[in-house]
């Protein structure tokens, strides 16, 4: 039964490929946090964009968040039109309930050769779950791609190995719907215009009745500072800190002055010092800032995964010896309670 | 069997084989892959899924009937079953392929371990929660949970960092870590729940249940014993080595240090 699903599905490939004479239509899914557009999906947009043909964006929430937003996604460059569902059940999505709208988008006959998506924790539990309802593979936290229209594949890169080794991957023409999520700092935003305006179409909601799993409640840790995936400067502390108090009084102020956020290493997280959605390396987030600066982190494998794609590195750190300083661009041995406060001051004048 | 109300819970955990988490990798000359001729072990997040499944035993004791440990890999996979079942499993299933076959895909593994799934179903040993890691560290795809509750129906709950089972509800409460903070779920049994690091920290089997591990029944079975076909359907056309960053020295002081900052064009913002 498999077998003949996938077959009917590379058939449908062939005769569509025949029929639209290759030209890529990528459907990306654009996320939304307290009324903006997260930047991680303009990641996205920019990405669906170099596949080379239409771009379409979908919109999913409660009738408050769709409605608040869409002036905002219509004038997004690059976005031809702009489907949006609204459902008090898509106000937290779960996977569960998500992916029957897109499944049904998707089904026999739709125009999209691709759907795209940040890899964000949102697209992580949907891809893979509409995957494998479509029978397809999905491709994660790619970092570059591109399409040929000739044989219709298309071929990405994406780190292996927390980003010890690049694998180039070619979904072929036996994958009919090519789906993706795409790393956040490998391409640049989309940017708005406001001389655009995609056509908007309602999509409706397909209900889910009797999910097997319930949205109970979410908790999101307030921050005034900028968000650690989209910081072009980042400080961040590792064991060395030694509690969540001194974390705090050393970080803060140097975070402050640079107008930067607050990142950790996953020691630092382990041992209670700072909040898990802190983490940068491999399990946590990546970043790329201009700026990262990296205090009483030794830089294992799994830390550097997730910053050695910044511009500048500078780290400070008792241990001459410690792997930070192969990545460092700026490096400092020495005692970081005596070294940051100095660093501030100095910055400040 | 019955079912009752209060039918005891079987829980399957997925492990795989991986390169050692502490393991400098090398890209091959070749460009296909990179060298494997180095240490092995469990998935840190698969060591995390059995040692949430022992402790769930632990808590809710007789209440878990069995754990169950499943590894889809070539012959030496069977060191990362034994390595499962001396930290307390039950009992392993090795879906064996050959050493040089392609790595199969997130998508082949879910088929294989829901065709895995409706055997042991068939047998009566209905499995109510498959616990996985949220991802493998070779290839960082965190797709096979995700995939495995969509080929079965079934609700997911991805990257739990705090597991809950109501046996008699017959749902598990599952906190789960999502970016910017954490979202609390509620799915009914049978489920899919995929480990972060922060679920627990896993035990090191002492050497007694090393032994006890030996005599513990592993099933053999082929991909085709269970009708799955593991071909990769993604073709790798390469393997590379990144880019290769260089550091740029030691400053001295302070001073100097904000000084290249300066440089850079980095000062306190305004």
């Amino acid at each position: 039964m498999l077998r003949s699903r996938s077959l009917f599905l590379a058939q449908r490939a062939l005769t569509r490929t025949y029929a639209t004479a290759a030209s890529p239509h990528a459907l990306v899914f654009l996320e939304h946090h307290e009324g903006q557009i997260a930047p991680a999906s303009l990641v996205a947009l920019t990405a669906a964009q170099e596949l080379g043909g239409e771009v379409t964006g979908l919109v999913i929430g409660s009738s408050d968040q769709v409605g608040g937003i869409l002036d905002q996604v219509q004038k997004l460059k690059g976005l031809r039109s702009v489907l949006h569902s609204s459902s008090e059940q898509y106000a937290h999505p779960i996977p569960e309930t998500v992916s029957p709208l897109l499944e049904k988008l998707l089904e026999s006959g739709s125009p999209y050769t691709h759907v795209v998506s940040a890899h964000s924790s949102a697209a992580k539990g949907l891809f893979p779950r509409l995957a494998a309802k479509l029978s397809l593979p999905t491709v994660s936290d790619v970092t570059s791609l591109s399409h040929d229209p000739s044989s219709n594949s298309t071929t990405f890169t994406r780190p292996i190995y927390a980003g010890n080794a690049i694998a180039t991957i070619r979904a072929p023409a036996s994958v009919p719907i090519k789906l993706f999520t795409v790393r956040s700092t490998a391409f640049s935003p989309a940017p708005a215009d406001s001389a655009v305006s995609a056509e908007l179409k309602a999509l409706d909601p397909v209900a889910v009745t009797d999910s097997p799993t319930e949205h109970v409640r979410i908790d999101l840790t307030k921050s005034d500072r900028p968000e650690l995936g989209a910081a072009t400067r980042v400080v961040s502390g590792g064991r060395a800190l030694k509690n969540a108090e001194t974390f705090k009084k050393t970080l803060d102020p140097l975070a402050d002055v640079l107008g930067a956020a607050v990142g950790a290493s996953r020691a630092a997280v382990d041992a209670g010092y700072a909040d898990n959605s802190l983490q940068v390396g491999q399990t946590g987030k990546v970043v790329a800032p201009q700026l990262y600066i990296a205090l009483g982190i030794s830089g294992a494998i799994q830390h550097l995964a997730g910053m050695k794609d910044s511009k500048l590195i500078v780290a400070v750190n008792k241990d001459p010896d410690a792997p930070i300083f192969q990545v460092a661009d700026v490096g400092l041995v020495g005692d970081l309670f005596e070294v940051v406060p100095e660093l501030v001051e100095k910055l400040k004048k | 069997m019955r079912p009752t109300a209060t039918r005891l819970l079987n829980i399957l955990v997925p492990v795989k084989r991986c390169v050692d988490y502490a393991v400098k990798i090398r890209v091959n000359p070749q460009q296909t892959g990179i060298d494997t001729n180095v240490k092995h072990s469990m998935n840190p997040f698969d060591e995390i899924a059995v040692e949430e499944a022992v402790r769930l035993r632990e808590r809710l004791k007789e209440e878990i009937k069995s754990i169950k440990v499943v590894t889809i890999g070539p012959p030496k996979s069977a060191e990362t079953l034994r390595t499962a079942l001396a930290m307390g499993a039950d009992s392993g299933v090795h879906i064996e392929i050959p050493d040089s076959a392609p790595a199969p895909e997130p998508l082949g593994i879910a088929r294989a371990l829901r065709a895995l799934l409706q055997r042991e179903k068939e047998a009566g040993r209905e499995v109510d929660l498959v616990i996985l890691g949220k991802q493998a560290i070779d290839d960082d795809l965190g797709q096979t949970g995700q995939m495995l509750a969509a080929l079965m129906g079934v609700g997911q709950a991805t990257c739990a960092s705090k597991v809950d089972i109501d046996v008699k509800g017959k749902t598990v409460s599952v906190r789960t870590e999502i970016d910017g903070g954490a979202e609390e779920l509620k799915c009914r049994l049978p489920a899919v729940i995929t480990t972060d690091l922060r679920l627990n920290e896993p035990r090191y089997a002492s050497l007694p249940n090393i032994m006890k591990a030996k005599k513990k029944p592993i099933e053999k079975l082929t991909p085709a014993d269970l009708g799955v076909d593991l071909t990769p359907i993604l073709e790798t056309l390469k393997v590379a080595e990144p880019p290769k960053r260089v550091g740029g020295g030691k400053v001295d002081n302070v001073d100097q240090l904000v000084a290249k900052l300066k440089e850079a064009g980095f000062t306190a913002s305004a």
